[in-house]
C-alpha cells in the first residue's frame, strides 16, 4: 500500500514537471495573448487608474491611463508650454517668476497626491523643480498649475515633494548643501560651514495655498529623498543622505568613502511646536510666491522677504541619524508606518529600519557618537532586516496591499517582490532598461491599490523603433495581483519620469472640470457680452476686449494701432460647452498662441512693428467655419493720427 | 361607491400639478461629436436645458442652419397661458370632485372634464407641432448652411412631435416626459372615476336603463 503510494507521488511529481515543460515552451504565446487582454482599454471604455509622471527636464507632468499606458495630457508646470500659452500669456507670465527672475524651465521630479488620513483624496498633486528650488501645486479638477513657491536657502530641491499624511506640509529637501544665507567664500571651506535646508511648507485644507512655516538647518550633507512617516510613525519624517563626508568636490569617490550615510529621521510635530511657541530665527530672505486665481485666470507673484529657520540641536528629541550602508537612495516608508526602507544604492542588499526599534532605541539612549550635536543611533538597534536580493543598486521601494514591497534595481535592471517583515525574495523580473523610479497606485500610502507597478526606467534605450540619437523614455507595466509579476505592457514616456503618483480613475474622473463659467469670470479684462467688446488707449498700450464665439471674433476689424504700440488682446470665450476652446495668434506675434478655454479670459501682448494690415485667426478648430475665424488689424506708421475703431460684419 | 369615484375624481386632477414641477416634453439631441447629448426640456411656461448650458449651445448650432434662437418665456404667449389652464382645469376638476362627493353634481361631469382635457391636451399638442413647424421651417435666409431635399426643396429641421428621426449627424429623440405621463394617470383617473361613479349610480335608479353599457352589465 505504501509503494503504490510512493509510486502515485512519484507520477503525480512527474506529472507536475511535464506540464511545467510543456508550459513553460509555450509561455510566449499564452502570456502574450493574457497580457493583451490586461491592458486592452476597448474604445470606448475608460482605464482603470490615473498615473501621473514626472516630466523631468521637460518641467511638465504627464497624466496616463493605467492599464493602457495611454498619455491624457501634458500638465505644464514650471515649462512654458506654446500649446496652451502656459508661460507666454500675460496671466501665467507670474507664475514663473523666481528671486532669479523669469525661469521658463525646470527640471520636474517627485509628483506627490494629496491625502487624508493617510489615504490618497485627490484634492492636489504636488511636484518639485528640481533645478531653481520651487514646489507646484496642481489641481486635480482643472488639471492646471495654481500654485509654484520658491524654496530659498536651497540648492537642487530633491528630496521633495513628498506630503505628510494629512496634507499637513509638503516637504522639501535640498540636494546641494550651500552657505546659508548664500555668501562669497572659497568653495573649499565647505566642510563645517555649508547648510542643508529641510522645508516645511504648510497646505491650507481649504484652498490649498502653500506657506513656508519653516526650514530646519541641517549638517553639510546632501538631502536625496524623503518620505513620511504614517500610521504609527506620523510625525516624522525620513531623509536619505549622502555625501556625509562633505565632500565638494569629484563626489563621486570622495563621497562614497564613508561605508554608512544616514537616513536622518526628523520629528517634525516637535519643531512645529517649538516654532509656534515662538522658537526659531527670522532669517532675511527673498523667494516668489505665484498663485493662479481660477475666477481671475490670473496669476500673481508676491516677493516674500523672510523665512524662519530653526536649528534642530535647540529643539531635543527633535532629528537623529539611523546608520545606512552605502549612500543610500531611495527611502521609503511601509503603508503601516512600521519600516523605513533604505536603498543603497551602491549596494546589494536592501536595509530597513524599524520604526518601534528606532523609538526604543532613543528612549535607551543607544547612540553610536554623535554628528554635530546630532545623536546617531546604533545600527544594530535600528535595524529590523536586510534584503539579500542578489541584485544591483537598490534605489526605491514601493508597496502593496498585500504586505509585498517592490524595489528597482538600477545596475542589475530589474523590479525585485519582497516580503515585508520576512525580507524573502518573492520574485524578479527584468525592466527594459536600467529602471530607476517604480509606482503602484497609492503605492506611497497607508491604502495601496496593488494591481499594477510601473516601472520607469532611467536609460532612454528602448525596444521600440528606433528615432535617432535621441529618443523618449520607456516603461514597463507588470500586472502584480498574482504571487508573481507580469510584465504586461511596455509603453513610452515624456521627459525623464522621476517617480510618479497613481489613483483610482473614481477619485478624478467624475470631478474634472469642464468648462469655466462666464458668469464667474472675474478677469480684469474680461468681455462678458459682446457689446463690452472694444478697444481702449493708454498711452502707447492698447487693449483690445475680444469675445470668441464659434465662429468669429468680435471686433474682427481693427484700426488706429501703431508701429510702437503695445497690443494687449484680451480675448474671452464666450463658449459654455465642452471642448470648445479657441485659439488666438497673429502674425509676427513674438510669444506663443494662447488657447483659451470655455468661459476664459487669456492675454496675448503683440508688439507691431511694421506698418499693414495683419491677420490674425484662431489657432484651435472649433467648428466647420473655423478657417473663417480671422480678422484684420490696421497697423499705422507711428505719427499717424488714425482714431480706434473697430467692429464686426459692418 | 360613488364616494369612491368622487375621491378619485379629486386626485386626477391634482396629478396635474405635476406640470407645474416637472417638464411635459423632452427632446434630446445627440451626435458623434456629443456623446452626452444636448437636451431641452419644455415646461408649461418655458424651455430649459437638460444640462445647464444646452439652450445656449443648441442655439448655438442652429445658427448655422438659420433657425431662431429657442424662445425665452416672454416670447410665447403660450408660457403664459397654460400655467393658467392648467390652474382652472385643476380647480375644475376638484370642484367637480367635491360636488360629486355631496352627491350634487352626476358622475358624467366627471366625463364632461376628461373630455375638456381631452380637447385642450389635443389642442395644445396642435398649437406645439405648429410651433415646432414654424421653428424648423421659417430659417433665415442667410443661413451658413443651406441644404435641400432632393427635389430642391429646404430641409426641414422640424423634431419630431413623438419619436426618433435623424436630422444631418444629430439623432433627435422627442417624448413626453414626467409632468406629460403625471397628466396621462391623472386624466386616467378621472376616468376610472366616471366608470366607478357610473357602476354606483346604476343601482340607484332606472335613470339609465336605456344606456348600452348597463344593458351590457345586466347581461353580467
Amino acid at each position: 500500500m505504501k509503494n503504490l503510494n510512493y509510486l502515485i507521488c512519484i507520477l503525480i511529481g512527474l506529472g507536475i514537471t511535464l506540464s511545467s515543460c510543456n508550459q513553460s515552451q509555450k509561455t510566449n504565446g499564452a502570456l502574450a495573448s493574457s497580457a493583451a487582454e490586461k491592458v486592452y482599454v476597448a474604445p470606448g471604455e475608460q482605464d482603470e487608474f490615473y498615473a501621473f509622471l514626472s516630466g523631468g527636464y521637460s518641467g511638465n507632468l504627464t497624466v496616463y491611463g493605467l492599464p493602457s499606458g495611454r498619455m491624457f495630457k501634458e500638465i505644464p508646470v514650471f515649462s512654458q508650454f506654446p500649446t496652451s500659452g502656459y508661460g507666454y500669456s500675460e496671466e501665467t507670465k507670474p507664475m514663473l517668476n523666481t528671486s532669479f527672475g523669469f525661469v521658463p524651465w525646470d527640471d520636474l521630479h517627485h509628483p506627490d497626491i494629496s491625502q487624508t488620513n493617510g489615504e490618497l483624496d485627490g484634492r492636489w498633486i504636488f511636484v518639485n523643480g528640481n533645478n531653481t528650488p520651487r514646489i507646484a501645486r496642481v489641481s486635480l479638477s482643472t488639471f492646471e498649475t495654481e500654485e509654484i513657491i520658491e524654496v530659498p536657502n536651497s540648492a537642487g530641491n530633491h528630496s521633495s515633494s513628498f506630503i505628510t499624511e494629512n496634507t499637513e506640509y509638503v516637504v522639501a529637501g535640498t540636494r546641494f548643501s550651500v552657505p546659508v544665507p548664500q555668501r562669497d567664500m572659497p568653495i573649499n571651506e565647505y566642510k563645517g560651514n555649508f547648510k542643508g535646508a529641510l522645508s516645511f511648507i504648510s497646505v491650507a485644507p481649504d484652498n490649498g495655498r502653500l506657506n513656508l512655516e519653516f526650514q530646519v538647518l541641517m549638517p553639510g550633507f546632501n538631502y536625496d529623498l524623503s518620505h513620511p512617516g504614517r500610521g504609527k510613525s506620523h510625525g516624522w519624517f525620513f531623509f536619505s543622505t549622502y555625501n556625509t563626508e562633505e565632500a565638494n568636490s569629484l563626489l563621486e569617490v570622495m563621497a562614497s568613502q564613508n561605508d554608512k550615510d544616514f537616513i536622518a529621521a526628523v520629528n517634525w510635530k516637535k519643531i512645529e511646536e517649538y516654532v509656534k511657541n515662538g522658537g526659531g530665527t527670522k532669517m532675511p530672505a527673498n523667494y516668489a510666491h505665484n498663485v493662479y486665481d481660477e475666477e481671475t485666470h490670473t496669476g500673481t507673484s508676491t516677493m516674500i522677504k523672510e523665512v524662519v529657520t530653526v536649528d534642530p540641536t535647540q529643539v531635543p528629541g527633535s532629528l537623529y541619524f539611523l546608520p545606512t550602508p552605502k549612500s543610500p537612495h531611495g527611502c521609503d516608508v511601509n503603508p503601516t508606518g512600521q519600516y523605513i526602507i533604505g536603498s543603497g544604492k551602491l549596494s546589494a542588499d536592501i536595509t530597513v529600519h524599524s520604526f518601534d526599534k528606532m523609538i526604543a532605541a532613543i528612549e535607551g539612549e543607544k547612540f553610536d557618537g554623535e554628528a554635530y550635536g546630532i545623536p546617531i543611533l546604533k545600527f544594530e538597534e535600528v535595524l529590523a532586516g536586510t534584503v539579500k536580493s542578489g541584485g544591483l543598486g537598490p534605489l526605491h521601494t514601493e508597496f502593496d496591499d498585500k504586505g509585498n514591497a517592490y524595489t528597482t534595481f538600477f545596475i542589475s535592471s530589474e523590479v525585485v517582490k519582497w516580503k515585508v517583515g520576512t525580507w524573502e525574495v518573492v520574485d524578479r523580473k527584468p525592466t527594459y532598461y536600467s529602471v530607476g523610479h517604480l509606482m503602484i497606485p497609492g503605492g506611497n500610502s497607508r491604502k495601496p491599490f496593488g494591481k499594477y507597478v510601473v516601472a520607469m526606467n532611467k536609460i532612454t534605450k528602448d525596444r521600440y523603433l528606433p528615432t535617432g540619437p535621441e529618443m523618449e523614455h520607456s516603461a514597463q507595466i507588470y500586472d502584480i495581483s498574482g504571487e508573481k509579476m507580469e510584465l504586461i505592457y511596455d509603453f513610452p514616456t515624456h521627459g525623464e519620469p522621476h517617480y510618479a503618483a497613481g489613483c483610482p480613475a473614481e477619485l478624478l474622473a467624475s470631478k474634472s472640470k469642464k468648462i469655466y463659467r462666464l458668469d464667474e469670470n472675474k478677469h480684469k479684462y474680461a468681455t462678458i457680452g459682446p457689446d463690452d467688446a472694444r478697444v481702449e488707449r493708454d498711452g502707447n498700450e492698447v487693449h483690445i476686449y475680444m469675445s470668441t464665439i464659434r465662429s468669429h471674433f468680435t471686433p474682427d476689424n481693427i484700426e488706429g494701432i501703431k508701429v510702437g504700440d503695445k497690443v494687449y488682446f484680451h480675448i474671452t470665450n464666450h463658449e459654455q460647452d465642452f471642448d470648445v476652446p479657441h485659439g488666438f495668434t497673429i502674425i509676427g506675434q513674438g510669444t506663443s498662441e494662447i488657447l483659451v478655454m470655455p468661459g476664459q479670459t487669456k492675454t496675448s501682448l503683440w508688439e507691431p512693428k511694421k506698418v499693414g494690415v495683419w491677420p490674425f485667426y484662431c489657432t484651435d478648430f472649433c467648428s466647420a467655419l473655423h478657417q473663417e475665424m480671422q480678422g484684420y488689424i490696421r497697423v499705422s506708421p507711428a505719427n499717424s493720427n488714425i482714431d480706434l475703431s473697430w467692429s464686426l460684419g459692418e | 361607491m360613488m364616494k369612491k369615484a368622487s375621491i378619485l375624481m379629486i386626485i386626477g386632477p391634482l396629478f396635474l400639478l405635476g406640470l407645474y414641477v416637472f417638464p411635459l416634453w423632452n427632446i434630446m439631441l445627440g451626435a458623434p461629436q456629443y456623446p452626452e447629448p444636448l437636451g431641452m426640456n419644455i415646461y408649461i411656461d418655458g424651455i430649459k436645458g437638460v444640462s445647464e448650458f444646452d439652450i445656449q449651445n443648441i442655439d448655438g448650432l442652429n445658427h448655422y442652419i438659420g433657425m431662431r434662437t429657442l424662445p425665452k418665456p416672454e416670447d410665447m404667449w403660450e408660457f403664459s397661458t397654460f400655467p393658467w389652464v392648467i390652474g382652472a382645469m385643476v380647480a375644475l376638476g376638484v370642484m367637480i370632485g367635491l360636488l360629486g362627493f355631496f352627491e350634487k353634481v352626476s358622475y358624467k361631469w366627471f366625463m364632461g372634464w376628461f373630455v375638456l382635457m381631452s380637447i385642450l391636451g389635443v389642442l395644445g399638442m396642435y398649437d406645439f407641432n405648429a410651433w415646432m413647424v414654424d421653428y424648423g421651417t421659417n430659417l433665415d435666409p442667410n443661413a451658413i448652411m443651406k441644404l435641400t431635399n432632393a427635389d430642391g426643396t429646404p430641409v426641414s429641421y422640424k423634431p419630431p412631435l413623438f419619436g426618433h428621426v435623424k436630422m444631418l449627424n444629430f439623432d433627435v429623440t422627442s417624448l413626453p416626459s414626467t409632468g406629460a405621463w403625471l397628466m396621462f394617470v391623472g386624466m386616467m383617473t378621472t376616468l376610472i372615476a366616471f366608470f366607478m361613479g357610473k357602476k354606483a349610480w346604476q343601482p340607484k335608479g332606472e335613470a339609465g336603463a336605456v344606456s348600452p353599457i348597463k344593458v351590457k352589465s345586466n347581461d353580467q
